[in-house]
Order: structure tokens, then sequence, then C-alpha cells
């Protein structure tokens, strides 16, 4: 059902209203209804052709992953002749790098195998080997070694050294200062470590033979594990270099190991899929193609082969999503969580597992590149202390001086005292603004010049950056206030369903248009600090390849004379304001069905000019159309520096 | 887990009250199983010839598990040996205090490894970087993330103090 809202991109035309089914017609047809509000998989990613502000990509769970570590285990299985849990480690060691790794084994087995912690160093081992405690080349692990040589005649146990668990091939490795006090192996067994001696006591070792009870065992596995986040844990003698291989860990912590310490059982279940976890984030780390989702308790993986490359990121914007959606308890892993007639899947807990492929910086910042998001966000902070005064939620009324918080996503501010009418983001009357919202939206560099005339060059460039900044901040800042919208929209289309005869179904429009506009936010958002960054002379180039947008556009003349890359931003800012006034004013009962028609009519508006931005700025980035007016990294110089 | 650790440290105390410290070490008090001291004093020709400075070990419920919060006192007139791996605070960047720890590693063992690190010192220096650390630097010393270079020359220890932030933003990829 979610291709009613596939555009075809082929012709261009995003002006044919009736592409978007069930918005337009028949209101009282509830099947056109369900797809138009059960269905918020707008998106649409994976579906029939991708949109050029898009990137392929494929979402793998957990056991997905590990299904491609097995082949990569069962590859080296065959190749090498070692068995899984040996070519686990060495996979492990390798960095998942297959064709190196079999390099290495088929040059030099031994060393590769004593440097994964398979198998002992020999005695005589060359100090260049990994396995560093032998090495000679670290005065602190030679300090560690002195004193473990001094060690061997402590703690009383002096004529008792001689060790019943010692290796043949490795004297140098027993544990010196704990180890059972008897060399007669018939004799009860006492843990070095916890020193209990009970004869039910379970022991286990690695091929070294440094033997420890088994709730030792377990307590370091766990604490390794989860504390560290290290999967390959070696052993617990002092400078041993094995490491525990899956079996081994299995047998101690996994799903059938007992113990008899109070409360270990469930600390070993929660240790065994934390290791689960840590072998995928490991294999997944070292795969430029793979990247973990980052939302908090998920465990899947998104694949995206177009963007492993980092020179990649300067042509496309890889925003990706796991298919999940929610955090923690309420997490879900169907796409189509949030459908249904429940009203589920709102604010937090539908919150789909959006991210960048490409950057840390924000999970959607789109329509920018990574770079140049990453250069506006260091500028912000950078900046910060300037800012923060404009970042603030307060305002004074330019009418009467009092104190007016801004609580809602909409612009347009009414004083409770004076009842002024203003804009929020540049103080003027609201009543210029319905005619001529673009005024607002754009620094108009002329004029600005002029004024600024006497001015510093320096303060100008403040005021500009402030310019850009001060609405990328509103919309910041209108984002973070939408889940308060949310409650409040669920709210008003409870009261809509009492006070008109419309279903559930029918006030999903409600739904819809704020997350439209919540999606519109983020884009406007990044615009602002797209555009901080864009040379002159980009709008001449976008103007002669988008004529068609200017014919499609609202007849203002002077509109013709605005940078395109701001004009079409422009129209969507105002647009968005619109429809988040009409979400947030009050509802008449006798208005719903006009506030319905039009708030459909907008959300579809809107989300045709947020696709336009969308679309036609990707597609200036495939085509390297856009230029800077500073150093981006992975992009041209520019020509001409201008601030 | 707090069974081992009590288990454990019972264990040890005893046996330095039976048989005793190895030469150079003495216990100053063991009250409890959180926080005990030791002096310290390297025997024989070295840099700290007749200095006695005293080591405090704190105990968590991971003992032996991980490693003790190790360092030297640094208060009521005691100060911490000058040498190249012990910052000014009394914190100590040594590897068995971290990613070397092993748990059949014992309170004396690191007593002595330690003694035997300031009797290799060639030169008493503190660490380069010691001022940039001890104005950072939590009051746990396991806190701090020491990397132990290979070298371990003192201008090549690099380290990083954990916040509570734990995983803040990283730069890494682009
Ligand atoms: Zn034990
Ligand atoms: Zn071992
Ligand atoms: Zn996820
Ligand atoms: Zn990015
Ligand atoms: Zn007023
Ligand atoms: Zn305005």
């Amino acid at each position: 059902m979610s291709s009613d809202y596939d555009y075809s991109d082929d012709d261009g035309d995003y002006y044919d209203e009736d592409m978007i089914d069930g918005t337009q017609d028949d209101y009282s047809d509830d099947d056109n209804m369900m797809d138009f509000g059960g269905d918020e998989d707008i998106k649409v990613p994976q579906k029939g052709k991708r949109k050029s502000y898009e990137v392929d990509y494929e979402s793998l769970s957990q056991s997905a992953v590990e299904k491609l570590i097995a082949e990569d285990v069962e590859y080296i299985y065959s190749v090498c002749g070692v068995d899984e849990s040996i070519a686990s480690l060495l996979l492990r060691h390798s960095k998942w790098n297959k064709e190196r790794l079999v390099e290495k084994y088929m040059d030099n087995p031994t060393s590769l195998l004593v440097a994964a912690g398979v198998t002992l160093p020999e005695p005589t081992s060359s100090p260049t080997q990994r396995s560093a405690p032998t090495s000679n080349n670290s005065s602190s692990r030679r300090t560690t070694r002195g004193a473990s040589r001094l060690l061997t005649t402590f703690g009383g146990s002096g004529s008792k050294t001689k060790s019943p668990i010692t290796s043949p091939t490795l004297t140098h490795y027993t544990p010196r200062s704990f180890k059972p006090k008897s060399s007669d192996p018939s004799d009860k067994f006492v843990c070095p470590i916890c020193f209990d001696d009970a004869p039910s006591l379970r022991t286990l070792s690695l091929d070294c033979e440094h033997t420890f009870c088994s709730n030792c065992w377990a307590a370091y596995l766990a604490s390794k594990i989860r504390d560290e986040s290290e999967h390959a844990v070696k052993c617990m003698a002092e400078g041993c270099s094995l490491v525990c291989p899956d079996p081994f860990i299995r047998t101690v912590i996994g799903p059938s190991a007992t113990s008899t310490e109070p409360g270990q059982e469930q600390e070993n279940a929660k240790a065994w899929s934390h290791f689960q976890e840590l072998l995928v984030r490991h294999y997944v780390a070292s795969n430029k193609r793979l990247k973990f989702c980052p939302y908090p308790g998920c465990t899947n993986t998104v694949s995206c082969p177009s963007a492993a490359d980092k020179s990649s990121l300067t042509t496309i914007v890889p925003t990706v999503s796991c298919g999940a959606r929610g955090i923690g308890d309420q997490m879900t892993q169907s796409q189509s969580a949030s459908g249904g007639s429940g009203g589920g899947g709102w604010g937090l807990a539908g919150k789909e597992h959006r991210f960048c492929f490409g950057c840390h910086v924000e999970a959607d910042h789109r329509p920018v590149v990574c770079p140049v998001a990453r250069m506006w966000l260091k500028k912000c902070r950078d900046d910060s202390e300037t800012a923060n005064w404009i970042k603030s939620n307060t305002k004074e009324c330019s009418h009467c001086q009092s104190t007016i918080e801004k609580n809602g996503g909409c612009n347009h501010m009414t004083c409770k005292k004076c009842k002024h009418e203003f804009c929020w983001v540049c103080m003027g009357p609201w009543s210029e603004h319905g005619t001529a919202w673009y005024s607002c939206n754009r620094y108009d560099e002329k004029a600005g010049v002029d004024a600024r005339d006497a001015q510093s060059r320096s303060r100008a460039s403040l005021e500009r950056y402030l310019h850009y900044y001060n609405r990328w901040a509103n919309h910041e800042q209108s984002a973070k206030l939408s889940l308060d919208l949310y409650a409040k929209t669920e709210k008003k289309m409870e009261d809509m369903q009492i006070t008109s005869s419309l279903t559930w179904i029918e006030v999903q429009f409600m739904k819809k248009a704020v997350e439209e506009v919540e999606r519109c936010r983020m884009t406007l958002k990044w615009t602002y600090a797209m555009a901080y960054y864009l040379a002159k002379g980009n709008e001449k180039d976008l103007f002669e390849d988008n004529q068609r947008y200017a014919l499609l556009l609202p007849s203002h003349s002077l509109i013709i004379h605005l940078r395109l890359h701001l004009r079409i931003p422009s129209d969507l800012e105002k647009a968005v304001e619109d429809l988040s006034e009409l979400l947030e004013g009050p509802i008449e009962p006798e208005n719903i069905p006009g506030l319905r028609q039009k708030v459909t009519d907008k959300t579809v508006y809107v989300q045709k000019r947020n696709e336009i931005v969308l679309e036609d700025t990707a597609k200036g980035f495939m085509e390297g159309r856009w230029k800077w007016n500073v150093v981006v990294e992975g992009f041209d110089e520019p020509e001409k520096v201008e601030y | 887990m707090a069974s081992i650790a009590a288990r454990r440290l019972a264990k040890e105390l005893k046996e330095i009250q039976t048989e005793g410290c190895p030469v150079g070490i003495n216990l100053v008090k063991a009250d409890n199983f959180e926080l005990w001291w030791f002096t310290i004093e390297v025997m024989g020709e070295s840099q700290y010839k007749g200095e006695v400075y005293t080591l405090q070990f704190r105990f968590d419920g991971q003992y032996p598990i991980s490693s003790p919060a190790v360092q030297f006192v640094v208060t009521e007139g005691r100060q911490a040996p000058i040498h190249p791996h012990v910052y000014s605070n009394g914190h100590i960047c040594a590897s068995i205090l971290g990613n070397e720890w092993s748990p059949v590693l014992s309170v004396t063992a690191v007593c002595v490894t330690l003694q035997s690190m300031l009797a290799s010192c060639k030169k008493k220096e503190r660490p380069i970087d010691n001022d940039r650390y001890v104005r950072n630097a939590p009051d746990n010393p396991k806190k701090t993330q020491f990397h132990y270079d290979g070298k371990c020359c003192p201008a090549l220890i690099a380290y990083s103090i954990m916040t509570d932030m734990g995983s803040a933003i990283t730069d890494d990829t682009v």
C-alpha cells in the first residue's frame, strides 16, 4: 500500500496533485483514507526507483551478520584446515581480512597462531613476536617480568613452588604468586584466585593448563566482556597470551553453564549475549561496507556499499535506517510498526532508527553532505558563546517588551499581553509576512553590505553567520519541541473524534502533517548550513538548470532575483510555517472538514517542496554543481574565497 | 563477587601477617577490605636510597577479577617518588595495573613490581605530561586509560581520561 506514495521522478512534474492518492478526492472513502492514514512509509527506500537523494542499502539483523561471520569461518576452515574456533580467533586477529590471513598463514602458520593467541610461543621464541610478555623491547614489561621473577620466591610458598600444572613447553608461564599448594594432582585443588578448595569445585584451563575454578573463570570472562568489551579474552594467568576460544567461553558462561555463585547465572547470560554482540560489532567495524545501528539497545547492522568509500561522501548523503523503531522495551523490528488504528508509533516509540552512514553529525542531515554538515556544527560549537543568546528560548515582544517564550514549532507569535503579532525569526510584524515571507528567509547581501558599509569585515561576517545560524537554530529548536507537538496533536485527534463524525483513521491526516513538518524542518535546517558555505555564482548555474521551477512558482517577480537555492527552501519555509500554524491553532468543531482539507493540501504541498529541495540538491552534488566559499574536505579548493 | 573479594583479601592479609611482607615493604594499615596502606622502600643502591613512600590500595567488589586502584599517597606530608611513570598526584602508569592485570597477582606482588620499577629507574624525573595530567586527573586512577607504549618513553605515554559521558561523539569516520 505504500506504493501510493511512490513518486515517479522521470518527468520532474511534482505538481500533479493527483499523484498522491486519497488526499484530494472523496474523503468519505475509507479505503482511500486507510491508505493515507495507516501508511507512514513515505520514504520507501528499497522499492521501485530510487530517488536521487536516497542511497541503496540493506538492513541486516544480528543473526544475518552471524551468518556472514560463519561463512568467513567456514572459508578459513576449508582453506587453512584449522577448526572453526581457531578460524574465528585468526579472523578476529586479522580484523576479518581473509586474504591477508591466508597469506600470512601460508607464510608462517606458527607465528600467526601464536600472535592470535591460539597456541603458546615456543620457550625460545623470537622476541619480535607479538606475544608481548616475552618480548624484551619494553622497559615497562621488563619491569613487570622482573617483578615476576621476584615473585617466584615470594609468598611463603617457598619450597613448594613446583607447580603441578606446569606445561612441558612453557614453564615460565606458570602462575607464580598463587597456585595449587601441592604438586600431587590427586590432592585437592585450591583455586589460585579465590582459594576455594571445595571438592565439588569445577576447574578449567586452556591448553596452557593454567587451571582455575569455573566461578573465577565466569567472573573474569563476564568482567572482560561486559566492562571492557573485550572479545579476545586472554588466559587469567599473569602474562599468558592464550586467548579463550569460543567453545571455552560457551562452556563457562554459555546457556548451559551452571554456577554455584548466587546471581552468577544471570550475569553469565548477559555476558554471553553481550559476547555474541561483540563479535558482530567487531566484524561490522572491520568492514567498511557495514555500520552497526547506533540506537541504544539495537543490534541491527546496515550494509551500504555505495558509501563505503570516504570519497563518496562528497556526492551522496548516505541516510540509512536499520529497519527497527523505538528505543528500549518499545523497540520493534517491523517496518510498519506504527500503522493500524491504535495510534501507536508516535514520538519516541515510533522513531525510526535513521542514521547517517557517513558521519556521526546527525541522523539525517540531508540535503547537505557530511563534510559540510560537520564543518557547520564545528563552527556552531566554536561560536557558541556568541550564538548562545540567540539560541535562548525567550525573546522580548518588540511592542511592549514583555518576555515571550516560544513553546511550539510555529514562528507566528502573538504576545499575550499586547496581542502584537510578530515573526519569531526576524521579530518583524507578522502582517508583513503574509505577502513577503521570503524577506525574512533570505540574506539580502546587497542591502546588507550597504547597511554595513562602515562596519568592519569581521562584523559583517559575524552577522552573516548569525543570519544563517539564527534560522538553523530556529528549526533545531522547533524539532526539539516536536515531541510536545506530537502529544498535543494526539490529544486533538482524540477530541476531533468526539466533536465530529470522523473516525480514528480519518483524523490521521493530523499525524501525517506533524510528521511531514518535522521532516521538512530537518531539510530546511540543513539547507541554511549549506547556504552559509555556498560560493557566490552557484545560483547562476542553478538558475539555468532549473528554469522549470521558476515557471511553476507563484509569480512574484522579486523571486526571480533571489538565489534559487534559497528560493525553493524559502517557499517551503513559508508552507511549513503555515502548516505548523494550522496544526497548533484551536480547532472549532464546525471547521473540522475545512481544516482537514487545508491541512491535507498543505501536507501534500510541503511534501513535494521538500522532495524538490532534496532531489535538486542531491543532483547538484552528483553533478559536482555545488561550489563552496571555503575549503571543504574532498572538494576542489574554491577559486576565490569570499566569506 | 564480593564473596570472592573478601575471601581472597582475608587470605592475603593472613599470609602477610603470618609470613611477613617482602623485604622493603611494610603493611601500614588494613582495617577493612576497602583500603590498605603499605610503605615501600627500594633496597640496595638506587635513585631512591633511603626514601620511604606510601602505597595505597583501594579494592572494590571486583577484586581480584579486576585490578585494585593503586597509587602513592601524597597527603599528610607524604610524597610520590619522582619517576617517569609516577605523576605528582601519586597516580602510576604501569601496565600490570591496567591491561596486563592478572587475577593471580596479589597485593604484595603489586608492591614488589612497583618496588622493582623504582629500582630500575636511571633518572629521577616526572612524566613529561605531568602538569597536564594532574590538572585533569580523576580521583580514581583506574578511571584513567593509560596507553602503555612499547618503548615506555615518557614522551610517548598517551592516556585518555574516561569521562562520565562514556561514548562521547567521535569524529573518526570522516
Ligand atoms: Zn576460583
Ligand atoms: Zn594460560
Ligand atoms: Zn536500529
Ligand atoms: Zn553524514
Ligand atoms: Zn507585547
Ligand atoms: Zn520574519
